[in-house]
């Protein structure tokens, strides 16, 4: 498949589709950390979280549209507004789902993957029946449009870039709350000994629903990043949560490092491969390929090796 | 302890159970309802044998496998492409630029039988393939899998992508499955036409009886020792390892008579509804098969027939009068059952029905029929739900 | 005495977990029909010294050999099958099954899928069955779900499940820990009919325990052993006492 193409081109296209697969890296960080501090941390699967996230893009819509409506002057800064909002309500739909469902069933992972998929199938079509079904998109403020040119061949897309950074920074602040702070010591000492932890006065179940809160949230912040590379439907969310849960197990489901390896492996594949084969293809070769290597190597890319 | 003749438990009360199914399925149900309906009952019934397939395997052995559409489609294609060949003859595709392939590959500019198709000219090679394909597919997702300790969440994601992929690329080599349609306008089987009204009646019998053949397979494993193993890991997989079994072949042999069973189905799926596409085969179906079994009882068979035909039914039912609620339905339904009552329809027959049944026939309370329900056994040991252990 | 004419010859054994070495160059020999008896500190690597014979963890490095077969190349149900059974700490049964099942699940016969299918519930079985569950003291609990037994029953339970299989070595890990004084008498007793046919590893922290039933007593250190010997011998060495009671 690179025969017809010479070595400088070849160069170009690849480091173009890399960066062209930014934007999905991005969205694969944010949305595979909040499954992993979920399901890491709690054993629990939440397959309503591509839901979670598509709470956020449509929230990203609304305040796009607010903003155009009312505040046009302030316009170029809905975004950082829409992110916010994005984490407050989907962490908040987060800490009730934890209280009205999922505490009910720990140490019943299958059985909760069942109710959030359940979950998942009722906030599709309540956005059906809200949003209909039209699939929404959102306009860019100036700011974040256009390209850095690198080179004749190559463009670097200002929205791609700026929600990298957005993603790594929260990667950065995931990993100074969980392991720099207070709270995710808490949380670290849940995980390693629920009753002990509880014999020590850490209230167990408040750790809990924070936590799952923060996973659903995140989710929201992957929704505002997810309406830069396509457009928002009811059922957009459920395509992620296979392709997610793939990057957090291929990464080594306790690594912070192993996830955004392993997200920036995959979406790479998949948009390089984009260019050379047909994109349903390209999800093919890439999924299969990851479900081999997870098949010859469970534990994942970064595991430790620990004493069982 | 007690076992006088193979079929002696025909007598018991669970006996009876099996009696009852029989009477509604070839009696009851063709007498009351018309052959349109009786059709639409007989493709519920198809779904029967992915929740058979989805007890022995997710009730008694724990193992979650939301991949079982693969299954079901791969043995729904097999019969499909035979039906298709013999219904894609040279003098009815007269008008194509091939004659003699499926119109589908005709329209994809697909200019020869491709290798594969060339084996499901043969009837009898197509009722190995329904069984052999999902079987053999199983096989290979078991060994990788079940080999290296993979299970639980892990397992059950892993056959999602898995569903996930299949789909795609049905749907990506249009040329060669019929892409999103499907591969529809199936007329024929040796000749007899599968469309008629009587035809359809002969084909709902035809499923009846492999589903009771099916339903006495996994009654017979379920009660051999091999059964009584499948709940032991279900319990404590080490214990089991270490009194001598190899405890990924048992898994291996579990979820591959739970792909041919839904193999099975699908093929009959296909006579029944005279078409077959990826529709069937992606991950919301897949997983709306657990619901079936859910719904049913995930420990009990004759609960997993009963969960197939009332979840079709109101899902049915639903879409003809709102369309729009069905969803939150079918959410609910998952929410519910998974909550307030995890061993379904079977748990609560069990636990409100039978002592009814006590009283009004003075019986003795059954043998053994209050053997509490292992509730929540399957994930008691929650560092599992890692369990992914070096190899 | 070359390494094979013993029962089980432990050489060199080591494992390290991300460089952590929980077994570090251990070597131990067992002739048949000893009772051997490890103790240590907790953390010492007792449990996983039975770990690593019984195929649970891989071992980094070394040999052990087991009736002239090497142990560490086979996989756990192998390991079963040359005559080597194994006691959990936690009592691990089948709670959703009845204690005759749980034995007959035991029973050395039927072990591949075929056979568990094929398998019948013969006289031999239920004599053998029967047998055992009068050595452990459930004879007649044989019809109740083995949920339904007191932690004592449940340790027994699992012993009665190892001596079905005819082991040529058990190996017990904690066999009286959390039971009462009463259980831990009829424990006592039920080890002593054991261990007449039969070569035994223990480990346990009960010192009159141990002085009751071992020929031999291993301490294990930090991954070593400390010392070996006689129960008297180990008492009185001073490294053991030192670990102990410190420093």
């Amino acid at each position: 498949m690179f025969a017809d193409y010479s070595s400088t081109e070849l160069l170009s296209i690849f480091a173009m589709q890399g960066f062209a697969g930014l934007s999905l890296f991005s969205v694969f960080v944010l949305m595979a950390m909040g499954l992993a501090i979920i399901f890491g941390q709690m054993g629990v699967i939440n397959m309503a979280h591509g839901e979670f996230m598509i709470l956020g893009a449509y929230t990203t819509y609304l305040t796009s549209q607010f903003f155009q409506t009312y505040m046009p002057g302030f316009f170029a800064g809905y975004f950082f507004v829409a992110m916010v909002l994005a984490f407050l309500i989907s962490g908040a739909l987060g800490a009730f789902v934890e209280w009205a469902m999922v505490r009910h069933l720990y140490r019943r992972p299958l059985d909760t993957l069942l109710a959030t998929w359940g979950l998942s199938l009722i906030m599709q079509q309540a956005y059906r029946s809200i949003f209909g079904a039209r699939e929404v998109g959102v306009n860019l403020p100036d700011w974040m449009m256009g390209a850095f040119q690198v080179t004749d061949l190559v463009e670097l897309p200002v929205n791609g870039l700026f929600v990298m950074i957005i993603a790594l920074s929260i990667a950065l602040a995931v990993y100074l709350l969980m392991f720099r702070s207070g709270w995710g010591r808490k949380v670290r000492a849940v995980v390693q000994n629920r009753p002990m932890a509880e014999a020590v006065g850490i209230n167990t179940a408040g750790v809990d629903r924070a936590t799952f809160a923060l996973g659903c949230g995140i989710a929201g912040v992957a929704g505002s990043a997810f309406t830069m590379i396509g457009s928002t439907g009811p059922s957009s969310g459920q395509a992620y949560i296979v392709d997610t849960f793939l990057v957090v197990v291929f990464g080594g489901a306790q690594s912070l490092i192993g996830t955004i390896v392993s997200a920036f492996s995959i979406s790479q594949a998949q948009s390089t491969m984009e260019f050379f084969l047909s994109g349903s293809m390209a999800k093919v070769l890439t999924l299969l390929t990851v479900v081999i290597i997870l098949m010859l190597r469970p534990e994942g890319l970064m595991a430790l090796k620990i004493r069982r | 302890m007690k076992s006088s003749s193979p079929l002696s438990w025909l007598k018991s009360r669970e006996g009876l159970y099996y009696l009852a199914l029989a009477l509604l399925l070839v009696v009851i149900l063709p007498l009351a309802l018309d052959p349109f309906r009786l059709n639409m009952v007989g493709k519920y019934l198809t779904y029967a044998f992915v929740a058979i397939g989805l007890v022995m395997c997710w009730g008694k052995a724990g193992i979650l496998s939301l991949g079982q559409g693969v299954f079901f489609g791969l043995g729904g294609y097999c019969m499909a492409m035979f039906l298709k060949l013999e219904a894609s003859t040279p003098e009815a595709t007269a008008h194509q630029s091939t004659p003699g392939i499926p119109d589908f590959m005709d329209w994809n500019q697909v200019t020869a039988l491709p290798w594969f198709w060339e084996p499901f000219h043969s009837f009898s090679f197509t009722l190995i393939a329904v069984l052999l394909v999902p079987g053999l597919l199983a096989f290979i997702i078991g060994v990788a899998m079940f080999k290296r300790r993979v299970s639980g969440v892990y397992f059950a994601i892993i056959t999602q992508a898995i569903a996930s992929i299949l789909t795609i690329l049905i749907i990506g080599q249009q040329g060669y499955t019929g892409g999103v349609n499907g591969i529809t306008d199936l007329q024929t089987l040796m000749g007899w036409s599968i469309r008629t009204d009587a035809a359809k009646t002969t084909l709902y019998f035809v499923g009846v009886g492999t589903l009771f053949v099916c339903l006495f397979v996994a009654r017979w494993v379920q009660n051999s020792k091999f059964g009584r193993i499948l709940v032991a890991m279900r319990d404590q997989e080490n214990r089991v390892r270490f009194s001598g079994y190899d405890v990924a072949a048992f898994k291996i042999f579990i979820f591959c008579l739970a792909a041919m069973f839904a193999g099975v189905g699908g093929a009959l799926f296909t006579l029944q509804v005279g078409f077959m596409s990826p529709s069937f085969v992606g991950i919301v179906p897949s997983i709306e098969m657990v619901v079936f079994c859910a719904l049913g009882g995930r420990y009990s068979l004759l609960g997993g027939v009963y969960g197939a035909l009332l979840v079709n039914a109101a899902k049915s039912g639903f879409s003809e009068s709102f369309p729009e609620l069905w969803p939150y339905a079918m959410g609910a339904l998952f929410i519910g059952v998974v909550l307030a009552f995890p061993n379904g329809l079977a748990g609560l027959y069990r636990r409100y029905v039978m002592p009814l049944e006590d009283r009004l026939f003075s019986r003795k309370p059954a043998a053994r029929p209050a053997r509490p329900e292992p509730a929540r056994r399957e994930d008691k040991t929650l560092p599992d739900h890692l369990s992914v252990e070096k190899p | 005495m070359n390494k094979d004419d013993f029962l089980l010859a432990v050489e060199g054994l080591t494992v390290s977990f991300d460089g952590f070495k929980a077994v570090d160059d251990l070597s131990f020999y067992l002739e048949p029909q000893e009772i051997r008896v490890i103790i240590g500190p907790n953390g010492a690597g007792k449990t996983t010294v039975l770990d690593l014979i019984c195929g649970k963890t891989r071992a980094t490095a070394g040999s052990i050999r087991f009736r002239g077969k090497e142990l560490t190349k086979m996989k756990e149900h192998q390991i079963v099958h040359a005559g080597v059974g194994r006691k959990f700490q936690n009592p691990s049964v089948f709670e959703d099954l009845t204690v005759f099942e749980n034995l007959e699940v035991s029973y050395p016969m039927g072990h591949t899928v075929m056979g568990s299918l094929a398998f019948k519930r013969d006289a031999a079985v239920i004599e053998a069955v029967e047998s055992v569950a009068r050595t452990i003291f459930l004879h007649d609990l044989l019809a109740e779900p083995a949920g339904l037994l007191s932690h004592g029953q449940k340790q027994w339970l699992e012993i009665g499940m190892l001596l079905i299989q005819k082991p040529a070595l058990l190996m017990l890990d904690e066999p009286v820990a959390g039971m009462s004084v009463a259980e831990r008498k009829k424990t006592a007793e039920l080890l002593r009919v054991i261990t007449r046919d039969h070569t035994v590893l223990v480990i346990e922290h009960d010192m009159q325990f141990v002085g009751d039933i071992a020929d031999r007593v291993t301490v294990m250190h930090q991954g070593k052993v400390l010392s070996e010997g006689s129960i008297d011998h180990v008492k009185n060495d001073p490294r053991v006492i030192e670990v102990y009671l410190g420093h």
